[in-house]
């Protein structure tokens, strides 16, 4: 048997910045390896020189999208070597912050699988409508990305008035426009023909290969931070873990789409709920942690997201190590890709919903 | 116009005027298509890419400022887009998928690490901003840049465009 | 060893539970204990890891490595490697991490691949060798996966490695 040996990437409109190795028989793929690093910046490195106020914009750049989930897990670690208690009012901030960041992170998702099965409507949709959330967290923290709103001991300053009303009024635009995004895009005959039955993770695969986030939930098992190991508020909160049995790259979409449900049920119980008080603890001068070493992790909008932090009673941290999400689900990426077509390629891989970035840090 | 008598005059001042057409008439009409019809090569390096995907959405849409969508093959496309870091593994990918585009070719840095390297400044493995190995035309700074930047860059890239010469 | 501090002032219970049973079959070679709630460390000694690691998965049931890191200490001559082990299967463990460590000397760092064990740590032991230099033995694809194919120095996360400019 000839194979043929292409490489898909780093330029390559169905990979970002990121190269699969992809060995063909015809046109079926007989093995498909990933080859990252291409956005490698040393940020482990990094964080050994800076203290641990700057390493704060550090770690939200792996993650843009993203930032407050990334931060949650960091700044969760550093509380927890301080011993630091967040006020109520600083955690359910962190929480409504930590769910428009997983919509956001959700609709960009949603918009990219749309190129990648050539749906230029739904491309167009979720970026504009992810403009909606974005200026909710633009209100709240001044940024449209890049928020670096989460600090040790709370969030960086309280919300300002209008806030409720902004949130909500997206909230209600938002569930209106899931309707139809799920009949043009998830339920769309042309989109499941390219998705249903590609890229099959059986449960059994999923958890022996250790993956996260929405790509473990679609393969069947109802596994998820929020619920197994409540951080700040979400055991107050009543949401749920929607779950599919397929393990195909269409579940994953859907999952992703309820999963916005959820995040937007939370944010409007969150901003119910939310006590007044101070939002952070008034930490004067510099911050060091106490030696010692601990393991804190999120539940991100990819997945589980893991600090290991070892401090020495410095400055700096001594060492920090961040487990992304993305970096996890990498190794299923040969797992789905085999047997496929060339031309499936773009749907199956994105429906991991893989950010070379992330992967990389 | 053209008879026996002038014509040597007109076939011998030919390479003149067709000079000075290129020169301004038809200089403007060649920039001019130029200028709105700019195809990005699709070349995210770094999370700046996020930011550049939001340009090209609903709200901020630089198509009507005329960049076009990226999906063509760098051998077709005008602009290349440095969307954030570039390090030591991406380098050599960035001069090679620069030196496959036509002339005339424009290069965008967008981003803070594209510019100097950025939060990366001191990073084993990032490059010191991207004009160590590509000529660079316009900088855009920012971490990451709002789209509205972007969006300046372009017209910025427009008006060098429209004062260059055309050969 | 393992009359640490922190098990004097009563540790939680589930997590004890869960590392009597290790020590009991471990014995001596369990260097350190430490318990914190929901997070448990234990250290041995780098030739019995796997044995530990047969025990994690096989009788306490955590299923998947969610990160393998390495420390240096270069004090101590010592390379130190942690796997953060966690659970899918058994519900009622998935809160907990268990963080299994060993130290193995600067000069010959070498430890054996427990990717047969758990095959989701293959990439995150992939990273571990290329950035700080540990040696897994018997890993199905031991190469470089982050840093550019030119890289020729040392591997970056090693304390004598400076950043430029720092």
């Amino acid at each position: 048997m000839s194979t043929l040996s292409i490489s898909v990437g780093p330029q390559h409109p169905g990979s970002g910045h990121f190269r699969i190795m992809v060995k063909l028989d015809g046109d079926r793929i007989v093995e498909a390896l990933p080859d990252p690093g291409y956005v490698h910046r040393g940020e482990e490195k990094l964080a050994e020189y800076r203290n641990y106020i700057q390493n704060i914009p550090h770690f939200e750049r792996p993650i843009v999208h993203d930032s407050s989930n990334i931060l949650f897990a960091y700044v969760s670690a550093v509380e927890d070597l301080m011993k630091l208690e967040v006020p109520e009012r600083g955690q359910y901030i962190r929480v409504v912050m930590a769910e428009l960041n997983r919509i956001i992170a959700h609709l960009y998702y949603m918009a990219i699988y749309g190129i990648f099965v050539g749906h230029s409507t739904m491309f167009m949709w979720p970026m504009g409508d992810r403009e909606l959330f974005i200026d909710v967290a633009q209100m709240i923290s001044g940024q449209r990305v890049t928020f670096a709103f989460l600090l040790p001991g709370g969030v960086r300053n309280d919300m300002p008035e209008g806030v409720k009303e902004r949130a909500e009024k997206a909230c209600d635009y938002f569930e209106k426009r899931l309707v139809e995004y799920e009949k043009i895009f998830i339920n769309n005959p042309l989109f499941e023909r390219r998705t249903r039955g590609m890229g099959v993770l059986t449960k059994q695969d999923a958890i022996r290969l250790g993956v996260v986030g929405p790509t473990l939930r679609a393969s069947g098992v109802k596994a998820d931070l929020r619920k197994d190991e409540p951080y700040a508020v979400y055991d107050k909160l009543d949401f749920d873990i929607p779950v599919s049995q397929d393990g195909d790259s269409w579940a994953r979409a859907w999952v992703h789409m309820e999963e916005m449900r959820q995040s937007m049920a939370i944010i409007r119980q969150a901003l119910k709920d939310m006590p007044s008080g101070p939002v952070k603890l008034n930490l004067r001068g510099q911050i060091r942690a106490p030696s010692g070493e601990t393991f804190a992790r999120t539940e991100a909008s990819r997945g589980a997201l893991s600090f290991y932090l070892v401090s020495n009673g410095g400055m700096m941290p001594y060492r920090v190590r961040l487990i992304t999400p993305s970096f996890r689900n990498m190794i299923a990426i040969p797992h789905i890709l085999k047997g496929l077509l060339l031309a499936d390629l773009p749907p199956a891989f994105w429906g991991l919903d893989y950010w070379p970035v992330e992967a990389d840090r | 116009m053209v008879n026996g008598a002038t014509s040597n005059i007109f076939v011998g001042k030919l390479k003149d005027i067709l000079q000075y057409s290129v020169k301004a008439p038809l200089r403007y009409v060649v920039n001019w298509g130029r200028i709105y019809s700019l195809w990005p090569v699709h070349l995210e390096t770094a999370c700046c890419s996020v930011e550049w995907g939001a340009t090209s959405g609903p709200r901020f849409d630089v198509e009507r400022w005329g960049m076009l969508a990226a999906f063509g093959s760098m051998r077709q496309c005008d602009v290349l887009i440095i969307l954030g870091t570039v390090n030591r593994k991406m380098a050599p990918r960035v001069k090679m998928i620069y030196d496959q585009m036509p002339e005339p070719r424009y290069v965008i840095a967008f981003g803070a690490c594209a510019l100097s390297g950025g939060l990366y400044f001191d990073s084993y493995n990032v490059l010191p901003g991207v004009d160590t190995i590509i000529p660079v035309d316009i900088y855009i700074s920012g971490c990451p840049p709002r789209p509205e930047e972007f969006i300046q860059g372009l017209i910025m890239l427009q008006n060098k465009i429209r004062a260059s010469s055309v050969r | 060893m393992s009359e640490t501090p922190e098990t004097e002032q009563k540790p939680p219970e589930r997590e004890s539970k869960l590392v009597d049973g290790l020590t009991a079959k471990l014995g001596k070679d369990v260097l350190e204990v430490d318990i914190k709630p929901k997070r448990i460390k234990v250290k041995v000694k780098p030739e019995r890891i796997k044995d530990a690691a047969e025990y994690i998965k096989n009788e306490l049931g955590f299923d998947h490595v969610a990160s393998v890191s390495g420390v240096d200490y270069p004090n101590d001559q010592e390379l130190e490697v942690i796997y953060h082990i966690a659970a899918y299967e058994r519900e009622d463990l998935r809160d907990l991490v268990v963080a299994l460590a060993a130290r193995i000397p600067r000069q010959d760092p070498k430890t054996p691949t427990l990717t047969d064990i758990w095959p989701s740590s293959e990439y995150s032991e992939r990273e571990t060798y290329e950035m700080i230099g540990i040696i897994f033995e018997g890993h199905p694809k031991l190469e470089r996966l982050l840093l550019p194919e030119d890289w020729d120095d040392i591997p970056p996360l090693r304390k004598e490695f400076k950043n430029p400019g720092r």
